[in-house]
């Protein structure tokens, strides 16, 4: 029974918390990429407005690579053998964002310059090399030329959707120019995020067979159908709000905007798991052939059923402590 | 030229592993700076200690980032470099780390937030937990990734079946044999990174006369502090050290650079270690001292080397980085009596101290790598004592990526470290912001607004 159901408890907190970690990290990677279009005393603000949130967002990939290392060891190594580039790419710019942070307001002037540079680079970088992860994970992290050319495409459109997040994420966290400002960006990168999603959404039936026949044959087909329904609803909602005047904008509760494009990784996130479940690597491993010895899983199962919801009890309790808009950075 | 994929494994590894401890060693340690601080001034209510806390929690949060992002970093290097560890030792590795990320990560992440931005959102009671739960989430995360460690280093409390580790006892692989004495010394070894930085940086504050009572009241707590722990460290390195006689005798035979087997052993102090020909020359030696110290008995057998051929670590690193570190345990221990006798003697510090204590800034540093050295060096040529080798568990990258990416590690790694440095002397050469808001206070009469530190960390 216990041998049944580990594996899949675990695979579904790993899912949680790389979710998670997509929304969360996602705006904050956002706000990092639109910092060159911004003012210099802007720039502050955008920082100030994920100052408090972002060394916690991070951690969620911590934990997601963790659960998957804890409970799926085989599967965790050759996944990261595999993504070897990737992966150190993304450290790379997610080492540089997270220092610029700092270093740009305690550096010295001459070179908050410097480090904005550096902050915004970063953001890029991880953001881009999370779809290339993504995107050879979904095709079986095999290397041929097709699903290079369609790791390549996920690269370019995931820091699409970052965006889309951290504009939002903006609207929510300012106000005056600035505000109007985000807006501007939000309206901008609707259109790219949908034709990443669309073309994702076609091009991983098309790579991968297996999930090809999962999805079009009746009566699944059906079954599925409010996966991308929602996903269509929550994208013309966000388009017809955006499409509203200033005036109507500021007046409303900007966290409706925010949670559209949240409903849009919901929706991916759950079509992916239906997608490949129950394999934890496509067509090769699922995720009982993979999983750790059940006494260990067993142990770690009483820390997460206390500690998760601890965490996402004090996750929220901090949002709130920081509710509202924000202002530049201060230690006072 | 041929490059060894598992020799660059390991140098990637232990360059990136080496750079991340140097932050958690100052974070670890200067969170409880900072919570005394808090506390200072929740107390007295002097305004000293406000801005005490508002110069260093700058230098923490700095720190903070750094030993984030290169913490991530380990975080995946495990799979990418050593997934063969975590398949064998995964169902023992993998919990221990799976209860770091729930119990320390999200707790100190979360909360430095408050910690450092949130002193006019909440009340200052909140403010001040906030400041021990980080406090907290840094000793915690601690605890659990040094309870893996040691476990590798004496691995306990599983039995092997069909090839799989499976743990018998969660308590006896948590508190394994060397635990408990890691655990200690490597607190204690925090701290007083953490206090040599303070002084050395308080001290520079006071050679530039960047600001007055404040730093001096700082230095004050960072020497006493110096002067309690330096002595306890060298108690519980030597408890460890006896601990890991008892169960790791290679290593220790290699940290003393004994070759042959023998009762009433001699300290070897300094000596060539060469390798070829197995034995240690121009050694200075204090006679039967080696004995003392480790059998507590002047005529004990203490193993040499010879006993272990084909399965002791290389001889010299291990036996140099144990003289770096030890050496540097005495220094710290005679520089803060100095400067403790000085204060209660003169009521200040000469030029010459203040000069050396800056000097000393980063010397934790030096002693925490020398001493992470002789531990995992030590452990050479298993990754679980007894149990796994390394060269059972490397991935096989081509050289040529791995070699790639280490010389990326090295070069930003460099970067960082010019800039970390060259910041916190930036950070220390401004008077505190709060300061001018103090009217009786007895500012310089011009204020010093350099930007150089004078370890050229012009970043
Ligand atoms: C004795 C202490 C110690 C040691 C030996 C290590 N760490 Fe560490 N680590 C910490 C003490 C610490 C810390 C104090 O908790 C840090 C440093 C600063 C910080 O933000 O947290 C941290 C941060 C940190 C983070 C980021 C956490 C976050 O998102 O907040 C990760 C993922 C790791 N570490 C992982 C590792 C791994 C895989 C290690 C070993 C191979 C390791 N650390 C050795
Ligand atoms: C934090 C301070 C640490 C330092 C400075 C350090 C340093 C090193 C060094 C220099 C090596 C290479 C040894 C060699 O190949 O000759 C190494 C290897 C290794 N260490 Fe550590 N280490 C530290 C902590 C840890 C911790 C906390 C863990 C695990 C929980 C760990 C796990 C390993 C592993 C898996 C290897 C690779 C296998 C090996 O080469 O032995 N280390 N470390
Ligand atoms: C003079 C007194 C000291 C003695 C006798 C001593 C002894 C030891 C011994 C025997 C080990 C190796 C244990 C093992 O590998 O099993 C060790 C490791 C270590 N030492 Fe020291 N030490 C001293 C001072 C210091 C100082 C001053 C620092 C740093 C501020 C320090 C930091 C460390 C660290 C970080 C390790 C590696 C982690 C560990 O195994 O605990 N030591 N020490």
């Amino acid at each position: 029974m216990m041998e049944t159901a580990l594996p899949l408890i675990f695979v579904s907190v790993m899912g949680l918390s790389l979710l998670l970690y997509v929304i969360l990290d996602g705006y904050d990677l956002g706000v990092g990429i639109l910092l060159p279009l911004a003012e210099d005393h802007e720039k502050d603000i955008m920082v100030a407005s994920i100052g408090p949130f972002w060394d916690a967002n991070e951690t969620w990939i911590v934990m997601g690579i963790g659960v998957l290392l804890i409970a799926f060891p085989t599967a965790h190594g050759i996944v990261l053998t595999k993504l070897y580039l990737p992966v150190t790419i993304m450290l790379f710019g997610l080492i540089l964002r997270g220092v610029a942070f700092d270093f740009r307001v305690k550096a010295g002037d001459d070179k908050k310059a410097m480090w904005n540079r550096f902050f915004f680079i970063g953001s890029l970088v991880a953001s881009m090399a999370q779809g290339w992860m993504l995107g050879s994970y979904i095709t079986g992290l095999t290397g041929s030329l097709t699903n290079t050319i369609f790791s390549v495409l996920i690269a370019f459109c995931l820091p699409a959707l970052y965006v889309v997040l951290g504009s939002t994420w903006l609207l929510i966290k300012t106000e005056g120019e600035l505000f109007e400002k985000a807006v501007g960006w939000a309206r901008r990168s609707v259109l790219p995020m949908s034709i990443g999603l669309f073309l994702v959404s076609i091009a991983t039936p098309l790579v991968s067979e297996v999930i090809a026949s999962r999805w079009f044959q009746l009566p699944n087909a059906i079954g599925l159908l409010p996966i991308p329904v929602s996903s269509a609803i929550a994208l013309i909602l966000l388009v017809s709000l955006l499409r509203r005047d200033l005036e109507q904008l500021r007046t409303m509760n900007p966290w409706h905007l925010f949670m559209c494009p949240v409903i849009i990784c919901l929706m991916a996130a759950l079509g992916l798991a239906y997608s490949i479940f129950p394999d934890i690597i496509i067509g090769q491993l699922t995720i009982w052939d993979a999983a750790a010895n059940s006494a260990s899983l067993q142990f770690v199962l009483y820390g997460v059923l206390i500690a998760l919801p601890c965490i996402i009890a004090y996750t929220i309790f901090i949002y709130r402590v920081f509710a509202g808009k924000a202002t530049a950075l201060s230690y006072d | 030229m041929e490059f060894d994929p598992v020799l660059l494994s390991r140098i990637q590894f232990a360059l990136n592993i080496s750079f991340h401890i140097l932050f958690p060693t100052i974070t670890i340690g200067l969170a409880y700076f900072l919570l005394f601080f808090r506390i200072r001034f929740t107390q007295t209510g002097d305004p000293h200690w406000e801005f005490i806390y508002a110069f260093w929690v700058k230098i923490f949060a700095l720190t903070f980032a750094l030993g984030v992002v290169t913490g991530i970093v380990m975080s995946f290097q495990f799979g990418t470099n050593w997934p063969g560890f975590m398949e064998k030792a995964g169902n023992i590795a993998g919990p221990l780390l799976g209860y770091e990320v729930l119990t320390a990560f999200f707790l100190e992440a979360s909360f430095l937030g408050i910690m450092l931005f949130g002193k006019s959102r909440v009340s200052n009671r909140l403010h001040l937990i906030s400041t021990a739960v980080v406090a907290l989430g840094t000793t915690l995360s601690a605890f659990w990734i040094l309870s893996l460690n040691s476990w590798m280093q004496t691995p306990a409390g599983i039995v092997i079946e069909n090839g799989e580790m499976i743990a018998t006892s969660w308590m006896e692989v948590i508190f394994n044999p060397s635990f408990p004495y890691r655990f200690a010394h490597m607190m204690v070894a925090c701290l007083i990174t953490a206090t040599f930085l303070v002084a050395g940086v308080s001290a520079w504050r006071v050679i530039r006369k960047v600001d007055g009572p404040a730093t001096k009241k700082v230095l004050n707590v960072a020497i006493i502090t110096a002067a309690i722990l330096t002595p306890t460290q060298v108690f519980l390195g030597d408890l460890h050290g006896l601990n890991t006689f008892e169960h790791q005798p290679a290593k220790v035979a290699a940290m003393e650079g004994v070759w042959n087997t023998q009762k009433g052993a001699p300290l070897t102090l300094f000596g060539i270690i060469d390798e070829e020909a197995r034995e240690t020359r121009y050694a200075i030696k204090i006679p039967k001292v080696a004995s003392i110290i480790l059998t507590h008995d002047p005529e004990g057998e203490v193993p040499g080397l010879n006993d272990f051929i084909g399965e002791h670590p290389p001889v010299a690193p291990v036996f140099w980085s144990f003289r770096i570190m030890v050496g540097l345990g005495f220094i710290m221990l005679l520089v803060s009596w100095l400067a403790l006798w000085q204060l209660w003697r003169k009521k200040e510090l000469g030029p010459l101290m203040l000069r050396g204590l800056f000097a000393m800034t980063f010397s934790g540093w030096v002693a925490v790598l020398a001493g992470w050295y002789v531990t995992e060096i030590g452990r050479q040529p298993w990754i679980v004592s007894g149990v796994i080798t390394v060269a059972e568990v490397v991935a096989d990258h081509p050289a040529g990526l791995v070699l790639t990416s280490l010389i990326a590690y090295a070069v930003v790694y460099a970067f960082l470290l010019v800039s970390y440095i060259g910041a916190v002397f930036y950070l220390s050469s401004k008077p505190a912001k709060s300061l001018t808001a103090l009217h009786d206070y007895d500012l310089p009469s011009e204020p010093v607004q350099q930007s150089g530190s004078p370890l050229g960390g012009a970043a």
